[in-house]
Order: structure tokens, then C-alpha cells, then sequence
């Protein structure tokens, strides 16, 4: 018996929330990184729940093609991250307002 | 005939000595060939001249040359080198311009002789007696000298007035640089004087006559329409007799500027503060005879006027008189001889006055012979006595300096009119004229001859004569001056001997002999109907009674002079306590200079005065008022540019500055703060679609 589309939705919609909070509360910068794999996945369930239900394979592609955007998001994310220990000793997001106006 | 088409030359000689000495002598010349340039360029015209008066006598017969106009009757050739002014046609239609214009008739020629020749002989005697000035200043020296050569010459032969008045205020720049030729040196330390101050004196005063030259000039353009001074004598005659007069008066006051007149004669004594051979050439000469010249030269013009001839005559015999007075006591050996030379002058005045032109010009002649000599002589002692001026500290000098003394001798014989001297004949033909017209001008001038000769004996025993009273160092430089010196002396001594004999009056002579000058000149004045002094009156033993008189005079005088000052030295000082008052007023020459001071150079300062506290107040008030005026209107202008354009640009600045510190308030620089914004504008966008598409 197939799962019910409310069931997956209100998952994902779960591991978005999670994925927020986790970006919005986390001050290790990996951690955010992390959260936003996160909401991202979130978004690859709904896209390939959708595409099973409508019978098109173009759910699961987009996914496919998400993954491998995240995965370069990923490698530019740790590059920065890396660059910011190596500056400034620490990858807390808190301490480094560089930016600030 | 061939030198009368080289009039033209006779004064670029020495023009072009002063362009050469003037541009080279200082630097490029060596001393001697400054001197050679000098002379040679007087020689040169000397010679010329001589040439051109030799064939004067000739150009009645010849055909006029290009460019050259003879006038047989007159004697006259006239030479036009261009148009020097050409000024149009006039009311009446005729063509009026102004020629470059040379004329040689008799008058000039004598002019021409007695200038360049004296004035080539003191060049001569200019190079013994300047020879230890610097360099510099004796390049400079020559070169003045020239340029006076070259003005003095314009002015004898210019044709036209212009002409003569080119020449005319040239000789007075050169006068005027001459007298201030020791511009740093201290001239008279009583009035605290110096040579430059001496200089400005007599050039001012030229000035003065100057201003009546030029109206009379004007005056006499005016009526006649023409400047050229034949055109002008050939129509005085159609003028009204007060033009004539006013013309001829206003002419005088010209002469007597130049010719050192009361009541202008003051600059000449001053005019002592330059070297002495510019005395004798200049001062003594040339230059000062110019206003003679000139009144000569417009005879007929004063024929017309006898008031103005009467006002000659008057002013004449009182300078004489004056200055013959004042030179009694003078005890500087050049203003002696200064005041002397005023005194002659207005001898020639007064025979020009009496109508006896041709005696004004044959005195004008012989007095630049003897007097010339007088100065170069004084200038000889001078030189002997290492810079001596004052014939106290002279005495005794005939052994040192027998050269000069003996010229000295012949020049005081000379002046004082003892026969058969120069100054005897000119001197009495000018009495005797001046007796014709009236017997109180004869006595003035046979007072002014007595007292000629006294002052030049005293003169001469004091400096040559009794005991020797200079000092141990002026003995130690004493010597007997260079041959350059001596022998221009000596020439003149020849010619004050002989000079006069060119006028013998006619009853001293036969008929051949006698009164060849009065004949030489007779074209010129008689074509205006000039009275001839010998001619006034025939009356041969009055006149030759006359003649021993004033001989009786001079004799008496100059032995009452060899008695004060030789025989009784001790008379002259027991006299001036005599008569304290009369020799004070004549040793400080009756007061004039400190009179013209009250009178007239009081009031003028004055009036500078005035007018500097005008400018000073009034024009420099208005001036400075328009500065303080536009100060304040900058001050207004910077105030609005400060506070009004300024205030709205900062205006501008400081609003985008609010703005901007409100905005940058929420860059935090926290990408989570970021975060959560985007997250809440998304929640919030989302939440007004589904709101609004009624989900």
C-alpha cells in the first residue's frame, strides 16, 4: 500500500522546518551548511513524491540535477568556510561581521 | 661752390663724432682716439665751412645748384635738405610745410666761423685739460661736446625757426649736461648747491625764455603763415605794429634765457659747476650768444617794433651795468669771469637794442675770442693749481705759468678795450651807437667799460701778480700746462689782438680799411633798413673824443685796479669796511637768487605743495573710497556665498547623509540575521498569495 502524499508532504515539510531552524540557530558555519542540505533534500522528496505521482520521470531528473548543484554548493560553502578559518581562526558566523554597514 | 652744397655736412661732423665717441668712446676707443674723433669731426667742419664762406662771395654769379636757392642781394644761399613738416594748404590756399632748411648768408657765416673755430680750438685745449678724467667720463665729456658742436651749428644755419629751435633747445640739453658734468660733486657748500643742481638751474631758467621763444614763434606763424624766417622778415612790414612788438618782445624773453638777460641771467654764474672748457666754449662763446644771434637774425622784425627795440637797449645796458657791478667783488676766478661774460652780453644787447646790429655780431665775435681766452686761461691756472678756483689763494704766478700768463695779459688788454685790441674797436662801435640813440646809454655802458676793466685787472694781479699765497701742496703740482692747452691759447691770443681790425671805424682808417665787417654784413641788415653806427651821425671828432674817453676810462680803471690790489693791497679790505653795506649787496650779487627764492620759487613750491595734498587727499580719496566700496560688496558677496549657496549644497549632502544612516542600520553584517529576514519575507509574500487567492 502506497504511502499516502499528506504523509510525505508533511514530512518534508518537517525536514524544511528542521533545515530553518537548524540555519537560523546554528552559529557553526558547517552546521548551517549542513541545515541547508537539509531543506534542500526536503525539496528533492517533494520533487520525486510529485513526479511518481504524476507518472513523470522529470521529478526524479530535477533531483538528480539538485543533488548535483548541492554538491557543488557544498565544496564553493566548505571553500569559504575554510578561507574564514584559515583568516580569522573560527567558523562561528556570530563573530564575523565584516560586512556590517 | 662746392662746399655750399655741403652745408648740409657741417653739422653731421660733430653729430656723428657724438654717435661714435657716445657709442664706443667708453669702452671701445682708446683715450687718444676719442679725442682725434672729436677734433677731427670740428676740423672737419671748420674746414667745410671756411670753404663754404670763402665761396659765399662767389655764388652771387653762380647758377643755382640742385637744391640750392641764392639770393644775390642778400647774399644768401639756401639749402633744402627735405620737408620737414608739410602741414597742408591754408585758409588763403597757399601750401604751408616746414623745410629742413640750411641758410648761409653773412651773419651765419660769421656765426659759423667764430663756432667752429673756437670750438675746434677748445676740443684741442679739451684734450690737455680733461686728460685725467676717467675713462668713462671722458668719452662722455667729448661726446656732449660734439653734440653741442652739432646742435650749436644747426642753430646758426637753420632757415626755418623750427630749425634754429632744434637747435636752439639742443644746446641747452647739452649745456645742461655739460654744467652737471660732475653731477656728484658738490658745487657751492654755502647753499649746499651741487653741480646736478646747477645743471637743473639752468636748464629751468632756459625754459622760462624758452616759453617766449615759442609764442613769439607761434605769434609771428599766426600772422604770417609761415615759419621760414626770410618768409616771416618779408612780411613784418604788412603786420600790425603790436604784433610786431608783441612778437619781437615775446622772441626777447627767449634771447634772454639763452643770452643770460636780467631778469634771467641767474643760471649763468651757476652754470660755472662744468668743466672750464664748456665755460669758455659754451658759457662764454657760443651758446650764450644764440639769443643775440637770433635777435640779429629777425633785425627787421625788431625795426618794426621800437618799443621793443627800446626794451632791448634798456635791459641790455642795465645787465651790463648789473653784472659788471657784481663781478667787482666776486673772488671765484670763473664767476669773475661768468659775471663778466653776462656783462658783455648785455653789451651785445644794447647794440642790438640801438639798432647797431653789425656791432652786436662783430662784439659777439671778438668777446668769443677774448673771452674764450680768458676761460681757457683760468681753466690753465686752474689745472696749474691742482683745482684751485679762488684768486685769494692765488698771487704771483707769471714765473710758474709764463704761457698763460702772457695770453692773459692780451686777453685783459682785450676786453678792457685798450687800442688797437679787438674789444677796443667792437666795444666802441657800440658806444658810439649807443650815444647816437642816447647819451645815457653811452654812459651807462663807458661806466660799465670802467668798471670791466677794473674787475679784469684785479683779477689778473690778484691771480699772476704780488705774493704768492697758495698753498705748500698746490706749489708742489705746479706746472706750466701741456702744449695741447698752450697753443689753443696762444691762437686765440693772436686772434683777440688782431680780431678787431676786420671793423675799424671809418674815421681811424682809409676808406679801403675801414669797417669791413659793418660791410661784410651790410646785405643782411640793410635790406631792413638797420641803422649803421658809423653812419648815424657824421660827426668824426665827437665820435673820436668819445673813443679817448672811454679809452681814458679803461685806462684809469684798470691802473686804480693795479694800485688796489698791486701797490696797496691793503686798500681793497679798508674799502669793503668803508663801505660795508655796497660790498655786501654786490658779494651776495644784490640778493636775486634769494629773491627769485621768495618771489618765485616760494610760491611755487607752495603750489606743488597744494597740489600734492590734493592728489594726496582728494584724488587718492576717491581712488581709495572706490577700493573700500568694492571690499565691502565682497564682504556682502563671500557672506551669501557662505551661508546661502554653500548652506543649500550642505543641505543636499547632510539629507543623503540621514538617509544613509538610517539604512545602514540593517546591514548587520550577520548572514543570519540575513537569513532570517529572507525567510520571513518569503513566509510573508506566501502567506499574502495564499491569502489573496482565497485558499
Amino acid at each position: 500500500m502506497p504511502v499516502p502524499p499528506s504523509h510525505i508532504l508533511v514530512f518534508s515539510l518537517l525536514l524544511f522546518a528542521v533545515g530553518v531552524l537548524g540555519v537560523l540557530t546554528r552559529r557553526n558555519a558547517i552546521v548551517i551548511l549542513m541545515s541547508i542540505e537539509l531543506m534542500m533534500n526536503s525539496a528533492n522528496i517533494n520533487f520525486i513524491m510529485f513526479g511518481q505521482r504524476l507518472h513523470a520521470i522529470s521529478g526524479q531528473v530535477f533531483s538528480i540535477f539538485t543533488i548535483a548543484v548541492a554538491a557543488g554548493e557544498v565544496a564553493v560553502g566548505l571553500a569559504i568556510v575554510l578561507a574564514l578559518f584559515r583568516n580569522r581562526d573560527t567558523i562561528h558566523v556570530d563573530e564575523v561581521h565584516i560586512m556590517k554597514g | 661752390m662746392a662746399f655750399l652744397g655741403m652745408l648740409w655736412t657741417i653739422p653731421l661732423f660733430p653729430a656723428a663724432g657724438f654717435a661714435v665717441n657716445g657709442l664706443l668712446g667708453s669702452r671701445v676707443l682708446p683715450r687718444k682716439a676719442v679725442g682725434y674723433v672729436a677734433c677731427g669731426a670740428v676740423l672737419l667742419s671748420f674746414l667745410v665751412s671756411l670753404g663754404a664762406v670763402l665761396g659765399l662771395g662767389g655764388a652771387a654769379q653762380l647758377p643755382a645748384a640742385p637744391g640750392l636757392t641764392v639770393d644775390a642781394e642778400a647774399h644768401r644761399v639756401t639749402q633744402v635738405l627735405g620737408s620737414w613738416m608739410p602741414m597742408g594748404r591754408s585758409a588763403s590756399g597757399e601750401e604751408m610745410s616746414v623745410d629742413w632748411a640750411f641758410a648761409l648768408d653773412p651773419l651765419s657765416a660769421v656765426m659759423l666761423l667764430v663756432v667752429t673755430g673756437v670750438g675746434f680750438l677748445i676740443h684741442v685745449y679739451s684734450t690737455g685739460y680733461m686728460a685725467h678724467e676717467p675713462r668713462p667720463a671722458h668719452a662722455r665729456f667729448f661726446a656732449y661736446l660734439n653734440l653741442f658742436m652739432a646742435m650749436m651749428l644747426t642753430l646758426v644755419l637753420g632757415a626755418s625757426l623750427p630749425v634754429v629751435f632744434v637747435g636752439w633747445e639742443g644746446v641747452g640739453l647739452c649745456s645742461y649736461l655739460l654744467i652737471g658734468f660732475y653731477y656728484d660733486r658738490m658745487f657751492d657748500e654755502k647753499t649746499r648747491m651741487s653741480c646736478a643742481d646747477a645743471g637743473r638751474k639752468a636748464f629751468i631758467t632756459n625754459r622760462i625764455g624758452d616759453v617766449g621763444f615759442v609764442l613769439g614763434m607761434l605769434t609771428l606763424f599766426w600772422w604770417t603763415g609761415t615759419l621760414d624766417i626770410q618768409g616771416i622778415l618779408a612780411k613784418v612790414g604788412g603786420l600790425p605794429p603790436g604784433v610786431c612788438t608783441a612778437a619781437a618782445l615775446l622772441l626777447f624773453v627767449g634771447a634772454c634765457g639763452k643770452s643770460a638777460q636780467i631778469p634771467l641771467y641767474v643760471w649763468l654764474p651757476d652754470a660755472m659747476a662744468g668743466p672750464t672748457p664748456v665755460s669758455a666754449l659754451i658759457h662764454a662763446a657760443t651758446m650764450v650768444t644764440a639769443g643775440v644771434y637770433v635777435t640779429c637774425r629777425m633785425a627787421p622784425l625788431y625795426l618794426h617794433a621800437p618799443g621793443a627795440m627800446l626794451t632791448v637797449a634798456i635791459v641790455g645796458a642795465l645787465t651790463a651795468l648789473f653784472a659788471a657791478s657784481i663781478g667787482l667783488v666776486q673772488t671765484d676766478i670763473k664767476k669773475v669771469l661768468a659775471y663778466s661774460t653776462v656783462s658783455q652780453l648785455g653789451y651785445m644787447m644794447l647794440a642790438a637794442g640801438v639798432g647797431a646790429f653789425s656791432a652786436a655780431v662783430f662784439h659777439l665775435m671778438t668777446h668769443a675770442f677774448f673771452k674764450a681766452l680768458l676761460f681757457l686761461g683760468a681753466g690753465s691756472v686752474i689745472h696749474a693749481l691742482s683745482g684751485e678756483q679762488d684768486i685769494r689763494k692765488m698771487g704771483g704766478l707769471d714765473k710758474h705759468v709764463p704761457w698763460t700768463h702772457v695770453t692773459f695779459v692780451i686777453a685783459t688788454l682785450a676786453i678792457g678795450g685798450v687800442f688797437p685790441l679787438s674789444g677796443f674797436f667792437s666795444k666802441d662801435e657800440i658806444l658810439w651807437a649807443a650815444f647816437n640813440q642816447s647819451p645815457i646809454l653811452w654812459l651807462i655802458g663807458a661806466v660799465t667799460a670802467g668798471m670791466t676793466a677794473f674787475y679784469m685787472w684785479r683779477l689778473y694781479t690778484l691771480v699772476f701778480r704780488g705774493e704768492e699765497r697758495f698753498s705748500e701742496e698746490a706749489r708742489h703740482h705746479l706746472h706750466e700746462s701741456p702744449r695741447s692747452m698752450t697753443v689753443p691759447l696762444a691762437v686765440l691770443a693772436a686772434l683777440a689782438v688782431v680780431g678787431g681790425w676786420v671793423g675799424i671805424p671809418r674815421v681811424l682808417a682809409t676808406e679801403g680799411m675801414a669797417d669791413r665787417f659793418g660791410r661784410y654784413l651790410a646785405p643782411v641788415f640793410e635790406a631792413g633798413g638797420a641803422v649803421h653806427g658809423h653812419e648815424a651821425v657824421h660827426a668824426p671828432w665827437l665820435e673820436i673824443g668819445l673813443m679817448a674817453v672811454s679809452l681814458l676810462i679803461a685806462v684809469l680803471s684798470g691802473i686804480l685796479a693795479w694800485v688796489f690790489y698791486e701797490r696797496r693791497p691793503e686798500m681793497p679790505a679798508m674799502l669793503a669796511g668803508r663801505l660795508r653795506g655796497v660790498y655786501r649787496l654786490l658779494a651776495e650779487k644784490y640778493y636775486v637768487d634769494e629773491l627769485y627764492g621768495k618771489i618765485v620759487l616760494a610760491p611755487y613750491y607752495a603750489l606743488c605743495r597744494g597740489a600734492f595734498l590734493f592728489d594726496k587727499w582728494v584724488l587718492d580719496g576717491i581712488v581709495n573710497a572706490a577700493g573700500y566700496v568694492t571690499l565691502a560688496t565682497s564682504y556682502i558677496s563671500v557672506g551669501f556665498d557662505t551661508y546661502v549657496v554653500d548652506g543649500l549644497v550642505n543641505l543636499a549632502g547632510y539629507t543623503v547623509r540621514g538617509f544613509s544612516w538610517m539604512f545602514r542600520k540593517l546591514q548587520t553584517g550577520f548572514v543570519q540575521s540575513y537569513a532570517t529576514a529572507m525567510i520571513f519575507g518569503i513566509f510573508v509574500l506566501v502567506s499574502v498569495y495564499l491569502l489573496s487567492t482565497g485558499h
